[in-house]
């Protein structure tokens, strides 16, 4: 929070200093460099912007993203018969097992749906943004050949990580999109309704949040590698706590009043139930919750950029 | 006019010895409470020059130290220096994968660095898929590897194996690819490391012309830096010496290499050697190996002299010694037998050094052992065996700008070859 906080202090201070007539050059509406001949391209130096995101280089590099995001794609599922297949063999045997053990043997809730179906729904999010937490927060680390050889915005790996899970995904998306048509087919009690329009809104608040975090981690643990072990632990204890496999009705039920807002301290909390909501008519509807969510992974998100840009010069130093 | 293109001001650049650990914490602890108070960084004061030979006092030490010079467009400047002198730190920081402790670096064009080739390519993407990524990464973009690709394919000359994945290829090829791509880069500022010592005999030929090609028709900027002073002799207009850390000498290119072999001009003390066998009648004490003079290393093609300071208490003359000297190579390979005993020369009497010289010498480039073996009436008084170590640095033998490379043969010899016509 604090760092957030900080983040936002910077940000505010950057704004003020923005030299109109470089924008300008940029968007070559003035032919600066001639008229000022010791106008150098750029310069390499030990001090840099904190929030310094160049976005032009970032356009100019946006080949790179989309070849990286092809790789990661492509090279997912080179020298396999059943090839993307495997995107939806994931999401769907977890969902299997854990109907099993959690609706079957448990006899947790689903808030009136098909358990299956409500599980799924949780996985598929879940896996989208533990799957982008977890390769973002060792970017530094399994680059390091790369980043120790070439230049290039460092921010490019974890967008491209981003971007590649957004298509696996969609895959895994498609195939929830065909279980729940299946479920209204057969007449359950499944009621999609117009709330699914804001389902990009969803994704943005799980990219912000697990691409923060995720360089938050990878930057505080290229010298000192103890918070990798916590990262590998920490993700599947967090799972549980994030209401995937049991409803959060559930767990207001059974927790007592004085905790109920620990449930609701975690920003995913509201954008599972959300998700939920819309397509399965299940649960309740938590606005205020997702406006915290929002606000908490915009903050995490440029507390992110911030550690990503100070960590990113020098890091091949110490890694 | 050519103007300034590139402008390194006051780079400096410390890296800490030892591992990371809790003694580190304690550092950055230390530096960020120095930080918070608005003082200076407290171990920036500390750091010693680097010379990795020597022990120091502290962790920390300056990799680079007050770099300061200017490249102006087109020019080709060559950085050579030893081990360690921070040529690789300092193309590190002009391709921004690290930055400079202090000072900084201004250019006006972009650059683009080739500190090894083939950097991204993946084993399970083919050729062609390997072309595209590894471009984007040194930053071109699809469009402009779209329109070379062809000319990039026949340049690596692995145009039948394009289509299959690159896991497959022999490690020649990839390289071979992997240099294509970089060849074709058209950046403003070229930054180049050691990569033309890959690949066959041919590629390397090609290579080097390409490089050529580059600095001289393209009018590209290109900074160069290699062990290889044949390569640099041909392609570089300026050089830049470094030595631990700082620019020793900055200049034309032919100066620049003859202050680089004066650099370590070979005089070693042989009297504590201790591993000896003989009488010790007459015992070796101390050695000097070097070129052209005694300020200057042994080059191939260049005169060469072996001087070695023996001590004769006895005052023995000439005639009852036998001085025999003979050179291994790092493998333990003999290479050549010397001895006085070939020749009949006048007798010298009280004498208290003996010199071996050869005017023209022909031993590849690396490093060598030397032997020696001293008799006084066929009775052997001193033998010491690989005492002395030198290298010999690249050179233009056959004044043809190429050599022969090392893992050929380590002997060069005058020859001349033609073709006859019917």
């Amino acid at each position: 929070m604090i760092l957030g906080l900080l983040a936002c202090f910077y940000l505010s201070n950057q704004i003020k200093f923005i030299d109109l007539r470089k924008y300008l050059y940029y968007l070559q509406l003035v032919s600066y460099s001639e008229e000022n001949k010791e106008e150098w391209l750029f310069e390499i130096s030990s001090k840099r912007g904190l929030f310094e995101l160049d976005y032009k280089e970032l356009w100019r590099y946006r080949d790179l993203l989309f070849l990286f995001v092809k790789r990661d794609i492509v090279t997912f599922y080179k020298q396999t018969i059943l090839g993307p297949i495997w995107f939806i063999i994931q999401p769907l045997i977890t969902s299997l097992i854990q109907f099993v053990i959690f609706s079957q043997i448990a006899n947790i809730p689903s808030d009136d749906t098909p358990y299956f179906l409500f599980v799924l729904a949780g996985n598929v999010l879940w896996f989208y943004f533990s799957d982008c937490f977890k390769s973002t927060s060792e970017v530094f680390k399994t680059n390091q050949n790369l980043f120790g050889k070439v230049y290039f915005p460092r921010l490019i790996m974890p967008l491209a990580i981003v971007f590649s899970n957004l298509v696996k995904f969609g895959i895994q998306f498609l195939f929830f999109l065909g279980v729940l048509f299946y479920c209204i087919y057969k007449g359950y009690n499944v009621h999609p309704n117009l709330y699914v329009l804001y389902t990009p809104l969803l994704l943005l608040v799980m990219i912000l949040l697990s691409l923060g975090s995720g360089m938050i981690i990878t930057s505080l643990t290229t010298k000192y590698r103890d918070l990798t072990f916590v990262v590998t632990f920490g993700i599947s204890l967090y799972m549980y706590v994030t209401p995937i496999v049991y409803p959060t009705s559930l767990a207001l039920e059974k927790l007592p009043e004085s905790l109920h807002y620990l449930v609701y301290l975690n920003p995913l909390t509201s954008i599972f139930d959300f998700f939920k909501y819309a397509f399965l008519g299940s649960g309740t509807l938590d606005l205020f919750g997702v406006l915290y969510s929002l606000l908490f992974s915009i903050i995490i998100f440029f507390a992110g950029v911030f550690v990503f840009n100070k960590t990113e010069k020098n890091f091949i130093d110490v890694i | 006019m050519s103007k300034v293109i590139l402008k390194i001001e006051n780079v400096s650049k410390q890296y800490r010895l030892g591992q990371v650990g809790t003694g580190t914490i304690s550092h950055d602890l230390n530096r960020w409470w120095a930080k918070i108070r608005g003082k200076e960084d407290p171990f920036l004061k500390i750091g010693e020059t680097n010379d990795r030979s020597k022990k120091g006092d502290t962790d920390y030490v300056w990799a680079l130290q007050d770099i300061n010079f200017e490249v102006n467009q087109g020019e080709v400047l060559g950085i050579i220096g030893k081990n360690g002198a921070g040529k690789s730190t300092l193309l590190k920081i002009l391709s921004r994968v690290t930055s400079p402790t202090t000072g900084s670096i201004k250019t006006r064009g972009r650059i683009a660095s080739l500190l090894e080739v083939g950097t991204g390519f993946h084993p399970e993407m083919t050729g062609r898929e390997n072309v595209y990524l590894n471009g984007a990464i040194l930053g071109m973009t699809k469009k402009e590897i779209a329109s070379k690709i062809d000319e990039i394919i026949e340049f690596s000359g692995c145009e039948r194996y394009i289509d299959t994945p690159v896991k497959r290829y022999s490690s020649g090829m990839t390289v071979r690819l992997a240099f294509a791509v970089a060849a074709h880069l058209d950046p403003e500022i070229l930054v180049v490391d050691e990569v033309l010592a890959v690949g066959d005999a041919e590629f390397q030929k090609k290579a080097i012309g390409k490089m050529q090609d580059i600095s001289r028709e393209a009018g590209k900027t290109v900074l160069f830096v290699s062990h290889n002073m044949a390569a640099v002799q041909n392609l570089c207009t300026r050089g830049v010496v470094m030595r631990n850390g700082t620019i020793f000498f900055e200049g034309d290119i032919e100066e620049s290499i003859q202050v680089y072999l004066k650099d370590n001009a070979n005089i070693e003390s042989l009297a504590n050697f201790d591993s000896r066998i003989g009488s010790g009648v007459i015992k070796v004490i101390e050695s000097s190996i070097y070129g052209e003079n005694k300020n200057l290393e042994p080059q191939i093609g260049k005169p060469f002299h072996i001087e070695l300071t023996i001590d004769n208490p006895q005052e023995i003359d000439s005639s009852h010694i036998r001085f025999d000297l003979k050179i291994d190579d790092r493998m333990g390979q003999r290479i050549a037998w010397m001895s006085n005993y070939l020749f009949n020369k006048e007798t010298k009497s009280n004498v208290c050094k003996i010199l071996f010289k050869m005017d023209k010498l022909n031993l590849n480039e690396g490093g060598y052992y030397i032997s020696t073996d001293v008799y006084v009436d066929l009775k052997r008084a001193d033998w010491l065996q690989s005492a002395i170590y030198f290298e010999v640095v690249d050179g233009d033998y056959y004044k043809a700008g190429r050599g022969v490379p090392v893992a050929e043969s380590r002997l060069l010899f005058d020859f001349d070859v033609n073709f006859i016509s019917k």
